[in-house]
């Protein structure tokens, strides 16, 4: 049995009177690739919020920790203590650097994970010049990985939608995580991006090892990749399983449909 | 209509007569229409003049006609150099003349030596070839400059828009003075205390504000500003209130003491010197990780957060170093002067601070020099013109704003470049 990386008991998020997420279980394990789904409004990006500390939960547990470590409580702990322990996220709507170039916007993504303070800086001692080179270095290679070296100068906010999205891929790729948190990575693509878009998720996941949890609406995409599936409905898990068993399942259906109980 | 203006807008030559119009009658009727406007306008202050002795009007109608002729002429410029800048928008490459000038200055190595060694040389032998007043201007302006370049971290790189920025120069200024006044505490020992206290106050401001942004902040910070200044006017037992602190020491050279005119000329070299090596730090901070991280932060504090940058410690890391320029130059100051009281340090040196940065290109170290040459020379050399010189100041701030919102020299940035195994990042300081 592989211990999981991400593990979420009971997670609930009140607003107010308005229960965003109710009793909520998920896990990740290693080297896995699971996809969070659900109608609009069902509570996805607030459950990403939840487990990378933009939110704090009102009740239940978010443990975390890289394979082989001792898992931790991370409830309501800074966003940076989230990513420097080893989660990395993207945005559902972009949120790169915009006046920054590619380049730069991956090197920032290294920068929990690199020690230069202002004496380094200043002093432009060996140690700091060492580092900046490996920063560079780097982040130039996972530019490659995202197949966007060529546009390494280009400001971030001049790249056309689809590279944006690989472009914050790459830059979350930079913080050295173990679990990778995509927030609709395929919205706005078109049916080739989509594709190639898979194959890099597919290729992080084998080649870097690291575990996937998406949040997608393509569910062509979802069913062919994912490992296992969750699904919420108004705050509520309502299924889990391979995609087969929840595609299968009546309830994803009816929330998906919105089939009276006659017709299941 | 008015999608036929725009298709065509980029192959049609800039004409001079019609910028901005569809045609030259229209050109015409439209600066008929503002002569006309400026006439009535100025019509109460510039033609009637009642002489009170006689009890009479006198109708100057001669200054009508002039300012009907200059409203009409300057209003075909004012559309032409509208219409001008609004074309260079498209461009890819907006580059001002002075930044071209700077840019392929740069670009050959002689030529940048060179010209660094002129700048270098005019610097060193000004205050012998210029008199005590104009090495005096020039002291205040190097102190702007170091000044604004603190401000710049903040404001600049890190985006924290602060109005209270002369609290850090009253903190340095009056720690020399008290500490001189108390226990003869020499300019040397103090310059780096000074520096030292900057940063502490500035960490003590950042701390309740870290929440706040844009003009949140700019308040706060406001509301700082003037908090430093009303306890130096009212703490009378500790600052001496506003009658202020006097027979401050000039600095001395390993215990060799200047007469005043040698020590205008010594302050001009520490002060210069401390130019010199803010332009250095502040160099070194942008191009590192630290001053990428206040990029990022300046553009989006939440991703910044989500890519493992702790909010908490890099805004506090640029309050401080900001203020760090500040108590030094508040030091210098106090030590220039040998007089202070809390009058020198108003909201209006905040403002002008801030000026200096926004003017000179917000992020840009040379454009922070030029903004400070422009607006603390400016009024200066307009004594000539006395009445007219705050308006003409302002009116150089407003034409500057409208045709360079960016700056007057734009911040370039390092471009990184990854050159196979080996890396190598191109300065274009």
């Amino acid at each position: 049995m592989v211990s999981p990386v991400l593990n979420v008991q009971d997670i609930c998020m009140d607003f107010g009177g308005i229960r965003a997420l109710d009793e909520v279980n998920l896990d990740v394990k290693a080297g896995e690739i699971v996809a969070l789904i659900g109608p609009n409004g069902a509570g996805k990006t607030t459950f990403f919020n939840c487990i990378t500390g933009i939110y704090k939960p009102t009740s239940g547990d978010v443990v975390v920790g890289r394979s082989g470590d001792s898992p931790r409580r991370i409830n309501g702990i800074k966003p940076n203590l989230v990513t420097e322990i080893g989660m990395a996220r993207t945005f559902q709507n972009i949120r790169l650097f915009p006046s920054m170039t590619a380049l730069e916007n991956v090197m920032i993504g290294t920068h929990c994970r690199t020690k230069s303070g202002i004496w380094g800086a200043i002093s432009h001692n060996r140690k700091a010049r060492v580092e900046e080179q490996e920063i560079i270095e780097r982040s130039y290679h996972l530019l490659e990985l995202v197949h966007l070296e060529e546009y390494a100068n280009e400001l971030a906010c001049n790249l056309p939608y689809g590279k944006q999205r690989r472009l914050e891929i790459a830059r979350a790729m930079a913080t050295d995580p173990f679990l990778l948190l995509l927030d609709e990575p395929a919205a706005g693509m078109n049916p080739h991006e989509t594709i190639e878009l898979k194959e890099l998720v597919l290729g992080i996941r084998d080649v870097y090892g690291i575990s996937i949890l998406l949040i997608e609406h393509d569910m062509k995409m979802v069913m062919s990749m994912s490992d296992r599936i969750f699904v919420l409905d108004y705050g509520r898990l309502i299924s889990h399983g391979t995609p087969q068993e929840v595609s299968g399942d009546p309830a994803v259906i009816k929330a998906y449909l919105g089939e009276g109980d006659d017709d299941v | 209509m008015n999608n036929n203006i725009k298709a065509d807008k980029g192959k049609r030559p800039l004409a001079f007569f019609s910028a901005g119009c569809d045609s030259a009658a229209h050109a015409l009727r439209r600066s008929v229409l503002v002569a006309l406007w400026f006439m009535f306008l100025t019509f109460p202050i510039m033609v009637i003049k009642v002489d009170t002795v006689n009890k009479t009007i006198d109708w100057r109608w001669m200054n009508l006609l002039w300012i009907g002729i200059g409203s009409f002429v300057l209003s075909f410029v004012w559309r032409w150099l509208l219409e001008r800048k609004e074309l260079q928008k498209d461009q890819v490459s907006t580059e001002g003349p002075v930044e071209r000038l700077l840019t392929s200055a740069s670009s050959i190595p002689a030529a940048k030596w060179s010209l660094l060694a002129i700048v270098g040389i005019a610097a060193l032998v000004f205050p012998h070839l210029a008199g005590m007043y104009q090495t005096n201007i020039m002291i205040s302006c190097l102190t702007y400059v170091a000044l604004g370049l603190g401000l710049n971290i903040v404001v600049g790189l890190a985006g924290l828009l602060d109005l209270g920025y002369v609290a850090f120069y009253a903190v340095g200024a009056y720690a020399y003075a008290l500490m001189n006044m108390h226990f003869q505490i020499g300019f040397w020992t103090m310059l780096p205390l000074g520096a030292v206290l900057g940063a502490i106050c500035g960490i003590l401001l950042g701390f309740p504000v870290l929440r706040l942004r844009g003009d949140y902040l700019a308040i706060v910070t406001l509301g700082f500003g003037e908090i430093i200044r009303l306890v130096l006017e009212n703490w009378g037992e500790v600052t001496m209130g506003p009658s202020g602190i006097s027979g401050i020491d000039r600095p001395m050279l390993f215990g060799h003491k200047f007469g005043v005119f040698d020590s205008i000329t010594f302050m001009y070299y520490i002060m210069l010197g401390l130019m010199i090596l803010t332009i250095f730090f502040v160099n070194r901070l942008q191009n590192s990780r630290i001053g990428r991280a206040w990029l990022a932060l300046r553009e989006d504090e939440i991703a910044c957060q989500a890519m493992g940058i702790d909010r908490t410690k890099t805004k506090l890391m640029a309050f401080a170093l900001g203020a760090t320029w500040a108590g030094m130059a508040g030091v210098v100051f106090a030590a220039k002067t040998t007089f202070i009281n809390p009058a020198s340090f108003t909201f209006w040196e905040s403002a002008i601070i801030l000026s200096v940065v926004v003017i000179g290109g917000m992020g840009s170290v040379r454009g922070v020099i030029l903004g400070a040459l422009v607006l603390i020379l400016l009024p200066e050399y307009l004594r000539a013109f006395s009445e007219f010189r705050m308006l003409i100041f302002g009116a150089t701030m407003v034409l500057v704003m409208v045709f360079r919102p960016q700056g007057l020299i734009r911040a370039k940035r390092k471009v990184y470049t990854y050159m196979g195994r080996k890396t190598a990042g191109a300065e274009h300081g």
